[in-house]
């Protein structure tokens, strides 16, 4: 293979990971709140196909990342009101979500299926887009994967370097400290649900109006990117950073997957396809088993050096949900 | 007590109208008849005798998913990965009629087993989702989701590499074996009465472990509270793990059932999401067993009801999926309203 091939390829692995970028950080907003959107799948189907419906009919790709971005804050606002208000079950409400929204892409959709329809440009930047080598790779894409590169850093920058970041983190893992604080427990809850409701909901479209324009119902190949998403924002650890390398690992083996192909022809091309999922197992398996009783166990009653040695390689790789993930807040 | 029920009935009563009523706004939105689209999903599925067979035909899987489901729902665990036992429980029949199949035991051996191979596949795919969950610290929805992809992975891999046709591999599945050795159907229907009593048996199953069992208080124990059944000395892991074998055991009959009874082959779509949809029914009744067989036929109305609307109607089948997934949605809101209000007055 060329080097032209592998930076074109890796150029790719950038672009088409890019919607897969909003979701987790969306999820990882809504989830350092102490909030879990399990309806990701189907919110993602849904802002698809919705985001393509407008921009198809007003002609306006813009209005159709809007659409997209309103479905998710929707359905993330019936998340945040059955779980924070009404105190039920995030994890039921959200799957019931998830299925009853895909279907509901399905049942709208059907007027749109395999219609031809706007799509986004690439827009490459002057000057920095001929650099040997970055050009290709980092300025040459459309304006969509360059806001992922974007959201990218500022979510970082929010949740880790400002003060509101720092009442985030507190409502999600002592919210009863944060209410003494002075924040209003509940209602940064239900903001945190709905802007990461809205920033799953930017991944529809980043799919339907770019990387896979176009809506084609059941076979639009999007049913499972929404669980994919929930997964990598584990793997993530709950940072943006080490979330968006989880999906770009995740596109850079599928694309393996399709290089490989020609080489690996007894194969089948489906089963390359999800390939990435026992290594998905795996990675949530390294990262979780540090939090497991008998490993603690086991640990202490390893020698000294040994047990300097694991702890500090699981500590690495170790990543726990915030204390408070799922749990009702009460003020009084 | 009769009048909290009476309460309960009236609070899911409204929720069931105004999930009628939402979807019934979302059908005029796309400039369909609302009445016209019920009475052809009610045609559709108790129409006719042959039609009402079909529902039954789906009726099987459901219903043994959903009464799996209610075990681990009571050990507190919310086991997402029953979709994939589904699937391995297809799998492993069908490995046990090609294994079999040339054997020389008489077909009621062969199905017999590979019905009980179906149930240990199921059994075998929720202890790894146990496992995972036990000794490795993975929730069971995310180590569930990704045996799920793995588990179609597998299907489409057997169909198209080991176990593919003579000739050319393709979407439509593996080589159906001869009818002698599926489980008998009633004459001109699709549906075979054995399907029906191994689906029943696996509800009454569950009720009475869960009702009338020592075993089951205590699986109900760890799920309310695992901290306080662990201080009691009931072993808490062992009873998470036993809730998910036998949930995989159902899952995997059900999976079972699809190859035995109804495809007589591995096909890639085995499972067509009986899983998820298990666990939609499991919420609606509130993970109580009783309700399971009418609301698991109900369900399965509407999903081949729903099977006319594209033929007549020219509106996405789909519609079934969204009809269930409202109503489970303002159940779940309108308990959370009644919550709220009660504890207020």
């Amino acid at each position: 293979m060329s080097q032209e091939t592998i930076i074109i390829g890796l150029a790719g692995v950038l672009a088409s990971a890019s919607p897969l970028i909003f979701a987790v950080i969306g999820e990882t907003l809504s989830e350092r709140a102490g909030v879990i959107n399990l309806s990701m799948n189907g919110t993602i189907l849904l802002s698809a196909m919705g985001g393509f419906a407008v921009a198809y009919n007003t002609d306006n790709i813009i209005l159709g990342f809007l659409a997209g971005m309103l479905i998710g804050a929707l359905v993330a606002l019936i998340v945040a009101f059955a779980s924070i208000t009404l105190q039920q079950s995030q994890v039921a409400v959200g799957f019931v979500l998830a299925l009853t929204c895909r279907d509901l892409a399905y049942f709208l959709g059907n007027d749109y299926m395999g219609v031809p329809g706007p799509r986004l440009q690439a827009a490459p930047i002057p000057v920095l887009g001929d650099i040997p080598i970055l050009g290709p790779l980092f300025f040459r894409h459309d304006v969509i994967t360059y806001i992922s590169f974007i959201a990218i850093f500022l979510a970082w920058l929010w949740i880790f370097r400002t003060r509101p970041g720092l009442m985030l983190q507190g409502i999600g893992e002592k919210p009863a400290a944060a209410y003494i604080r002075g924040a209003n427990v509940n209602l940064m809850r239900y903001v945190y649900t709905i802007v990461g409701g809205a920033l799953i909901g930017l991944t529809g479209p980043a799919f339907s109006l770019a990387t896979r324009a176009g809506w084609m119902g059941t076979i639009s190949g999007l049913d499972g990117f929404g669980w994919i998403a929930l997964s990598i924002t584990i793997f993530g650890g709950w940072n943006p950073v080490r979330g968006a390398f989880g999906a770009y690992l995740f596109a850079f083996l599928q694309w393996l997957g399709l290089v490989l192909q020609p080489v690996l022809t007894q194969v089948p091309s489906q089963v390359l396809q999800v390939a990435p999922f026992p290594l998905m197992i795996l990675t949530l398996l390294l990262v979780n088993i540090g939090n497991a009783e008998w490993v603690e166990r086991t640990l202490a009653a390893m020698p000294e050096s040994a047990r300097k040695i694991f702890s500090k390689i699981l500590r690495a790789m170790r990543a726990s949900p915030p204390a408070a993930l799922g749990v009702p807040f009460e003020p009084d | 007590m009769i009048k909290n029920r009476l309460g309960n009935l009236a609070y899911q009563l409204v929720a069931l109208l105004l999930a009628f009523g939402v979807v019934s706004l979302i059908l005029i939105s796309v400039d369909a008849s609302p009445s016209e689209a019920y009475k052809n999903i009610f045609k559709g599925s108790f129409g006719e005798m042959r039609k009402f067979a079909e529902v039954l035909v789906a009726f099987v899987p459901l219903l043994l998913v959903t009464a799996g489901l209610l075990v681990t729902f009571s050990s507190g665990l919310w086991n997402i990965g029953v979709e994939g036992q589904v699937v391995l429980g297809a799998i492993a029949t069908t490995w046990v009629y090609r294994l079999l199949l040339e054997s020389g035991l008489p077909p009621v051996a062969i199905i017999t087993l590979a019905i009980l191979g179906g149930m240990v596949g199921g059994a075998i795919w929720a202890a790894l989702a146990g496992i995972l969950k036990v000794f490795g610290g993975v929730n069971e929805i995310f180590g569930g989701l990704g045996l799920n992809f793995v588990a179609t992975a597998l299907t489409i891999y057997l169909i198209f590499g080991p176990w593919k046709r003579p000739g050319v591999a393709s979407m439509s599945g593996t080589v159906p074996f001869p009818d002698e050795f599926s489980l008998p159907l009633w004459a001109g229907l699709r549906i075979s009465p054995w399907a029906l009593v191994i689906a029943l048996a696996g509800v009454v199953f569950v009720y009475f472990l869960l009702q009338g069992t020592y075993f089951g208080l205590r699986l109900k124990a760890v799920g309310k509270n695992f901290r306080a059944a662990y201080l009691l000395g009931i072993p808490t892991w062992q009873y998470s793990m036993y809730s998910f074998l036998i949930c995989g055991a159902l899952a995997g009959a059900a999976g079972a059932v699809q190859v035995a009874a109804v495809y007589h082959r591995l096909i890639p779509s085995i499972s067509s999401g009986y899983g998820y949809l298990g666990l939609m029914v499991a919420m609606l009744i509130n993970y109580q067993a009783l309700w399971a067989v009418p609301v698991a036929l109900f369900f399965a109305a509407l999903n081949i009801g729903s099977i006319q609307l594209p033929i007549i109607m020219k509106l996405d089948s789909s519609l079934s999926g969204v009809l269930q997934g409202v109503l489970v949605l303002f159940v779940l809101l309108a308990a959370g309203v009644r919550q709220k209000f009660g504890r207020k007055s």
